[in-house]
């Protein structure tokens, strides 16, 4: 352990094995991207899956974003993205701010519905039946309401409001502060890392929302990029001319590799920002609590 | 936010001319009371409102009549899992299988992972290897199973090589025997890296002396990772292990959803694709909500009897026994 120096064949035999899960992490990416970018030619020659091209073409993606079903549905889950995530941030953090407040009248009964909903999670039938009662399947709002709103989260921010020190809190209410100007002016600004933090976990989990869109949008033109993604790579149905803006058809692996990279690029767009800030925010807090 | 409205009438009233009182308690917390409102009815909407729709699971639920007017019929759909339904017991097994499986070695792997990454000597090489195994928690399943069937798949790189060097092929994905360890894998390889976060930041707030001591003490590297690295990380340990006994019954819902196509219902079926199976795609509501509910009650027993297990054994656990 730490304060022993190890020995030549275990530091060997450790770096091995952290290479082999590493290079299972990375490598997976490498091929998806190389494949989409690939020749018809060199697909062929290499059985479906290519490791480094040898010859860049971007026909695939060119075809995919021509028209059809793949900008629709990254059109639709950017916008329950946007929508989602600044609702859920909204929402959270005025849930938390007020639970923050000890003196605040009924905080602890709803104190004890947040924790309730971390303990009793509702049904898939039950959970079906209600937003089929509000009228909102086939809607958006089915995918993003049930979510707006962590009980995980609310905690979580709840704890960081709580380690503002109540002296700041207390001189801004002498100064004649109102709980509107102290939030507004003082916490939220001091909360910037945190808050980016939930926000990033709450957009990944919106684009990345499957099962919702699965139970609730019966309609094939309303769907986000996951369930494009499990009809044509998971289930291999054929992209047609019907789904690609464009006659001229590159190979399917190629296509299927295509929206499966456009799937991830934006989770790798935030992932920096998400690492650079929750080890000192969100997981300081969990460890403490 | 009706009952608010009327409020400051009433605060704003005549007042007594002498000392001023202070405002009523709810006028002053008017904007901290207003603040937890939309949350607080996002959450009754979507997460107690569902709670009462259990009552679907004691009637017989007719979607015309709708759940109100549809009657009761008791403990009628807790019939299937009573006399056991062969598909509801299959199931049964299924899931429990899976959580033996992933209690053993997604619990496990994880703590084994962070003690390598622990006993690594350079800041920088730790922090490369974090964001690159933290990453796969990011992707959605879709994705994650998207990339194994590319990968595994009967074109995908590993079968083309052995085509190549006519050594036959795998079958990996399809493949109804080997399902159980297959999405165990993908469960690994998409939550082992997170997994070990909270054993690493754990590990990190063990006492260099208590190493010292015991080297000093004449203890070799096995005998500190048993006396003080696995004692060290017990807290921890138990409060992940009840998290997860919570959601032990729910094994890998929308991962299995997107796979049981290719493998069968017999090797796939769990609890959770049960309700969706016989509740949402046939209908079968009243059954699948009891399923769903025992499902559901199981779990907040495991949490509660593990928690309390816990501090048998003097943990902290989840709460404290002393919580107001």
């Amino acid at each position: 352990m730490r304060g022993n120096t190890p020995t030549g064949a275990i530091r060997a035999f450790k770096g091995v094995l952290l290479t082999v899960c590493c290079a299972l992490v990375v490598v997976p990416f490498v091929g998806i991207v190389s494949t989409s970018l690939a020749t018809r030619e060199q697909i062929v020659r290499s059985g479906g899956f290519v490791i480094i091209p040898d010859e860049v073409t971007f026909s695939a993606y060119r075809a995919l974003f021509t028209g059809g079903v793949v900008p629709r549905a990254v059109g639709v889950s950017v916008f329950i993205t946007l929508v989602g995530t600044a609702l859920s941030l909204a929402s959270t953090t005025l849930l938390a701010y007020g639970l923050s407040r000890p003196a605040t009248r009924a905080h602890r009964p709803v104190l004890m519905l947040v924790v309730g909903a971390l303990l009793f999670t509702p049904g898939i039938i039950p959970g079906y039946l209600t937003v089929d009662l509000l009228g909102l399947i086939d809607s958006y709002w089915a995918v993003i309401l049930p979510v707006v709103v962590s009980a995980f989260n609310v905690v979580i921010l709840r704890a960081f409001f709580m380690e503002i020190p109540a002296e700041l809190v207390e001189s801004a209410r002498i100064d004649g502060a109102s709980d509107r100007q102290i939030f507004g002016r003082i916490v939220l600004p001091l909360s910037k890392a945190v808050l980016s933090v939930i926000g990033l976990f709450y957009a990944v989990g919106y684009w990345n929302a499957f099962f919702g869109a699965l139970l609730y949008l019966n309609d094939s033109a309303k769907w986000p990029i996951q369930l494009v993604l499990r009809t044509y790579v998971v289930n291999q149905q054929q992209l047609g001319v019907d789904q690609v803006g464009t006659t001229e058809l590159p190979p399917q692996e190629a296509l299927q590799m295509a929206i499966l990279v456009i799937s991830i690029v934006p989770i790798l767009l935030v992932y920096p920002f998400i690492q650079r800030h929750f080890s000192k925010g969100v997981l300081v807090g969990a460890v403490k609590g | 936010m009706q009952p608010l409205h009327e409020l400051p009438a009433v605060a704003d009233g005549p007042k007594p001319p002498a000392e001023p009182k202070p405002a009523p308690r709810i006028r002053r917390d008017r904007f901290l009371l207003l603040a937890m409102l939309p949350g607080l009815a996002l959450l009754l909407t979507f997460h107690y409102l569902p709670l009462l729709g259990n009552i679907i699971a004691f009637k017989d639920f007719q979607p015309y009549l709708g759940l109100v007017d549809s009657p009761w019929i008791g403990l009628d759909n807790f019939r299937v899992i009573v006399e056991g339904d062969p598909v509801f017991l299959k199931a049964l097994t299924n899931t429990l299988l899976i959580m033996l499986l992933q209690i053993g070695i997604v619990f496990t792997l994880p703590i084994a992972l962070a003690l390598l990454l622990d006993s690594l000597l350079s800041e920088r090489l730790k922090r490369v290897v974090q964001t690159i195994l933290y990453l796969p928690h990011f992707l959605s399943w879709v994705i994650v199973i998207s990339i194994f069937n590319e990968l595994l798949g009967g074109s995908g790189p590993i079968n083309t090589f052995l085509r190549r060097h006519d050594l036959g092929t795998i079958d990996i994905i399809g493949n109804s025997a080997v399902f159980k360890e297959l999405i165990t894998g993908q469960v690994l390889w998409k939550e082992a890296g997170w997994a070990m976060i909270l054993f690493l930041a754990a590990l990190s707030r063990i006492d260099p002396e208590l190493y010292e001591a015991s080297a000093v003490d004449g203890a070799g590297r096995l005998r500190q990772m048993w006396h003080v690295t696995l004692p060290g990380l017990r807290s921890v340990i138990v409060l992940l292990l009840i998290l997860r006994l919570g959601d032990a019954l729910t094994v890998g819902f929308e991962q299995i959803l997107l796979q049981q196509q290719a493998v069968g219902v017999d090797a796939s079926e769990v609890l959770d694709t049960y309700v969706y199976n016989n509740g949402i795609v046939q209908s079968d509501w009243g059954v699948s909500a009891a399923v769903g509910l025992v499902k559901g009650l199981v779990g907040v027993a495991l949490v509660l009897g593990a928690n309390r297990l816990a501090h048998a054994f003097g943990e902290a656990g989840l709460y404290r026994r002393e919580a107001r």
